[in-house]
């Protein structure tokens, strides 16, 4: 069994075969396909959530110094949305969708049917700890999979709550949690998987698709990259910069993978926007930003310790137009803006995943795209705040990111219609909705013919007149075929 | 630059994906025109070079010149014209509902190509496991270097050819070789890699892939197996049999039947019709018979013929089993109630060997299959009985299944073609292969009016209640939440 807390037996390759073993035997007796399961486990998870969201708020404070704001809507309240959501539409999900078929097979019909793809694994990430573990699970169990989850141990707190309440709500023969650090990874990855789901950074990304690769195991990763902002001038820069800050630093004070990371703008409008964030940020959190209890913590040293050597960089420090406290003690860091740091500085090469904001001026705003294009790998996201139709289209057509938003940011996230995943260095693959179901199900084609009516055309021994009629079969011409059965 | 016919001292990878990158960048391939003028090219190349086209599949396979123009000219020709007919709408973003969460909004989900791709071929059917999926990679409107196999040379180099003469060769390139070339083609950073072949190279594929976090279609095989249902019309299922397994290439396709499943009281009837219907397709003689194709090599020649000689197994041969090593050619062989645990039932056959396993009832065919822990690219049953059939959809998991033929799966384009577990992942044909390489990118737009105040910081239970219930989707909880009064609910 899988270790459920600190202090348990090790949990290495053994440990991993016989959970895989568990839960292959109990995907192969078919307990998770019907759909009475799905819908009890998807219940049960809303139970859990609806009775435990005081000790889930306080372990995101533990672990992240998570406002409950946060906590109760972007990781409890998005979850009951998925839940809720696969529960209302899983038996429409679930239904084969009929494909039509060509004269090539008359008569005949045909269906793709969605089947659970087996036994998956789940790797979640720290920062939405709550989130990134069960968002994914409620797709892999709403198509029919057993799972393994393996929480993030950089949120220990999260970690072991989604342990003890997965034990306690979910189907255990099923549906484990695994705790671990960098061995019991290790060891759950080299086991072989139906698909594998990781949540996380491209260098954990590599190590988990060369895993997967000796499986043949299809795998989602969703990661993150340098979310751009481009803000054009003649708009309403009140509403731009709270939903710019609303994406940023009251998204776990910037470290999502979806929060702007970086803003391009004119000359022009660089100075009215500093001050207009001064003034919005000074609303949100007051004259000393170190001291609101609305702002996330940095989750730990090593993180912040890495946000510190960016800020401090040479040509760096001294481009802080706003912020820069830092209080060791506590991990916190203010909401900084800085203006107009060298491209090949590390801030503007790395994902910053914090509360530091550059913003990079140009002259004219179409240029924006360029810089965007010259920063390295397809983001995450993208953003763009305009009232300028045109603007607006070539943002469209010419930047790619896993989604853009125009006139806000990281709401695309809560749109179940939309699939939310990377592409390039951002990820592959995608989920959220009916997404999710589709990421964790194996569409099956599936055709039907009958035993009269045989076409003897396909059958050796093979003559010019069977060809003829053949190709013209195939090229769909009724005159052709016509004239083929005549020429016969 | 590519290397067309000769090879290079040194090939440089690094420059070609340079080349292209530069292409795709200055946006040549996105155009609608331009993919259609490829397209168009495509099939213009493939009706003035039919000939030449059927002589190399000759020269590679001895592959009957139906087989070539049907199953590798027609099918091309079909994917070009659909891709033609359809791609302006594949093209058009999607419109997606929002919700309230985000109203006022409007989204859409909007197709991109991935960029440069690599799309890496098979012998069996070289043609097109060449350029079906570059017809996929060019409506999608990316670029792309095709590497068809090494082990079909004419086919390979007539592929260069054409493609350099039809072609915009700024964005489409064929690069020959082997496995130095195509180490060298996968060291490249793609955004996209589409492999047709076997398991071994596949896992060579995705880690190379791995590197460089390029998705993959990995399209392979596995033993596809027949369950044969009695009281069935068996001179017709023969024939779809025979047409799936030795008119496929002589059983060397990815789909052919690799072993049959059936009772054992029905199994002698099944073998009389097989031998009949093998008579009056190929003739006594078969190893003298024009409409097969020969083994492709003498090393897949070699492992089939280890398969027939195995102990315990080089006894069950019912029917055939004659060979000409000269001329690479095995004749249609069938064996009946080999050793589970023989080789020819562990590996995928890939050739003109039909093993027929015996069950008591044809209800155990289910559990033959899943023993294998393994699952086949392609799954076939031929019966009346609706229950089995439903049986057989719910309880196999292949690729794709087909009930009552074999292999015709392939050529229905509103199917998504791919295998799954070992068999493969990803899919392509029809719009699925515009889908495999484009990049389905989310576009979700609003307007500056009526900003929610809620989401801002400070944040207070208000807003907590507020949010909560604007989640929830309720609207009485909103109006509750708005007039302060607490939702029980909540």
């Amino acid at each position: 069994m899988g270790s459920q807390s600190e202090g348990k037996a090790v949990f290495d390759t053994e440990s991993a075969k016989e959970v895989l073993k568990e839960l292959r035997a109990s995907f192969v007796a078919g307990k998770t396909k019907s759909y009475e399961w799905r819908v009890s486990q998807l219940t049960a998870i809303l139970k859990m959530l609806q009775e435990n969201e005081q000790p889930i708020v306080s372990a995101l404070r533990d672990d992240l110094s998570k406002p409950e704001l946060e906590s109760s809507i972007f990781e409890i309240g998005m979850l009951r949305n998925s839940c809720r959501l696969a529960l209302k539409e899983m038996k429409h999900w679930m239904k084969p969708e009929k494909a039509k078929t060509s004269l090539t097979t008359f008569p005949s019909s045909a269906e793709i049917v969605s089947e659970p793809l087996g036994v998956v694994l789940v790797i979640s990430a720290w920062n939405y700890p709550f989130l990134l573990s069960l968002d994914p699970v409620v797709g892999a169990i709403a198509a029919g999979n057993a799972i393994v989850l393996k929480p993030s141990e950089i949120a220990p707190a999260s970690s072991s709550l989604l342990a003890k309440l997965v034990a306690d709500y979910m189907d255990g023969s099923c549906i484990k949690v695994v705790e671990g650090a960098v061995p019991e990874t290790s060891a759950l990855l080299e086991q072989k998987w139906d698909k594998i789901f990781y949540t996380g950074n491209g260098r954990i990304a590599r190590i988990v698709m060369t895993a997967a690769a000796k499986h043949l195991t299809p795998v989602v990763l969703e990661l993150g990259g340098k979310s751009p902002v481009i803000v054009d001038s003649d708009i309403d820069l009140k509403v731009a910069t709270r939903r710019i800050i609303a994406g940023k630093w009251a998204c776990n004070n910037g470290q999502a993978c979806i929060s702007p990371d970086y803003i391009i703008t004119t000359k022009d409008n660089a100075v009215k926007l500093v001050d207009s964030f001064k003034c919005e940020l000074e609303q949100f959190y007051g004259k000393n930003p170190l001291d609101s209890k609305d702002l996330s913590c940095i989750v730990n040293s090593n993180h912040f310790d890495r946000l510190l050597k960016l800020l401090d960089e040479d040509k760096v420090s001294s481009k802080i137009a706003h912020g820069g406290e830092r209080d060791e003690t506590n991990l916190k860091i203010a909401p900084t803006i800085l203006l107009d740091v060298p491209k090949n500085s590390l801030i503007m090469k790395e994902e910053i995943f914090g509360p530091l904001l550059p913003i990079i001026v140009v002259d004219k705003v179409e240029e924006s795209f360029d810089v965007i294009k010259s920063c390295g790998g397809k983001p995450l996201a993208a953003y763009l705040f305009t009232k300028n139709k045109k603007l607006t289209g070539k943002f469209v057509a010419e930047v790619s990111a896993g989604g853009l938003v125009v006139n806000d940011t990281t709401v695309h996230l809560a749109e179940h219609n939309l699939p939310f995943g990377g592409v390039g260095d951002s990820g592959m693959g995608s989920y959220h909705g009916k997404f999710s179901f589709d990421a964790f199900s194996h569409k099956k084609a599936v055709l039907y013919r009958g035993l009269g009516g045989d076409a003897s055309l396909r059958y050796p021994p093979y003559t010019p007149g069977k060809l003829r009629l053949l190709q013209a079969l195939l090229s769909g011409s009724i005159l052709r075929i016509i004239r083929a059965l005549l020429g016969w | 630059m590519a290397s067309e016919g000769e090879k290079k001292a040194v090939f440089d990878a690094e420059s070609v994906v340079k080349e292209l990158r530069a292409s795709f960048a200055a946006g040549t391939t996105k155009s609608y025109e331009w993919r259609s003028t490829q397209l168009n090219a495509m099939l213009k190349m493939m009706e003035e070079n039919e000939p030449l086209i059927i002589a190399a599949l000759r020269d590679d396979l001895s592959k009957p010149e139906l087989e070539s123009s049907i199953y590798e000219i027609a099918m091309v020709k079909s994917s070009c014209r659909m891709a033609l007919k359809k791609m302006k709408q594949w093209m058009m973003p999607e419109k997606a509902k929002t919700s309230l969460i985000t109203f006022p909004s409007s989204a859409e989900i909007v197709p991109e190509p991935l960029g440069v791709v690599l799309v890496i071929s098979a012998w069996n059917y070289p043609f097109l496991l060449s350029l079906d999926p570059v017809v996929g990679a060019i409506a999608a409107g990316n670029a792309v270097v095709l590497k068809p196999s090494e082990i079909s040379p004419a086919t390979s180099s007539l592929l260069a050819r054409l493609a350099a003469d039809y072609l915009d060769h700024s964005c489409i390139k064929v690069i020959e070789g082997a496995v130095p070339e195509t180490a060298a083609l996968l060291e490249q950073k793609w955004d996209k890699i589409l492999y047709t072949g076997n398991g071994r190279i596949a896992r060579t594929v995705m880690a190379a892939a791995a590197k460089h976090l390029t998705p993959v279609v990995l399209e392979l095989g596995g033993k596809c197996p027949v369950i044969v249902d009695s009281d069935i019309n068996l001179q017709v299922a023969t024939r779809r049999i025979i047409a799936g397994k030795w008119g496929c290439n002589n059983g060397q396709a990815c789909v052919s039947p690799d072993y049959i499943i059936t009772p054992k009281n029905y199994a002698q009837k099944l073998i009389d019709s097989l031998k009949c219907e093998l008579e009056r397709f190929y003739g006594k003689n078969p190893l003298e018979s024009k409409d097969l194709s020969r083994i492709v090599n003498s090393s897949h020649f070699a492992r089939l013929s280890k398969l027939l000689d195995e102990d315990k197994v080089s006894s069950k041969i019912i029917h055939g089993g004659e060979r000409d090593k000269a001329n690479l050619k095995i004749a249609p062989t069938i064996l009946l109630d080999v050793p589970q645990d023989s080789l020819i039932m562990t590996e995928e056959i890939f050739g003109p060997l039909l093993p027929i396993i015996l069950v008591d009832k044809v209800e155990d065919s289910f559990d033959v299959i899943n023993s294998s822990g393994t699952r086949p690219l392609a799954a076939y049953l031929f019966t009346n009985d609706k229950k089995l059939k439903k049986k057989f959809i719910a309880t196999v998991s292949a690729g794709g299944l087909v009930v009552n033929d074999t292999t015709v799966h392939l050529a229905e384009p509103t199917l998504p073609f791919g295998g799954v577990g070992d068999s493969g992942t990803g899919a392509y044909h029809g719009k699925f292969s515009f889908d495999t390489f484009s990049h389905k990118k989310a576009v979700l737009c609003r307007g500056f009016a009526g900003d929610a105040f809620v989401r801002y910081p400070p944040y207070s239970r208000g807003k907590i209640r507020l949010l909560k219930a604007l989640f929830d989707g309720s609207f009485l909880g909103i109006i509750r939440a708005l007039i302060g009064w607490s939702n029980s609910k909540s």
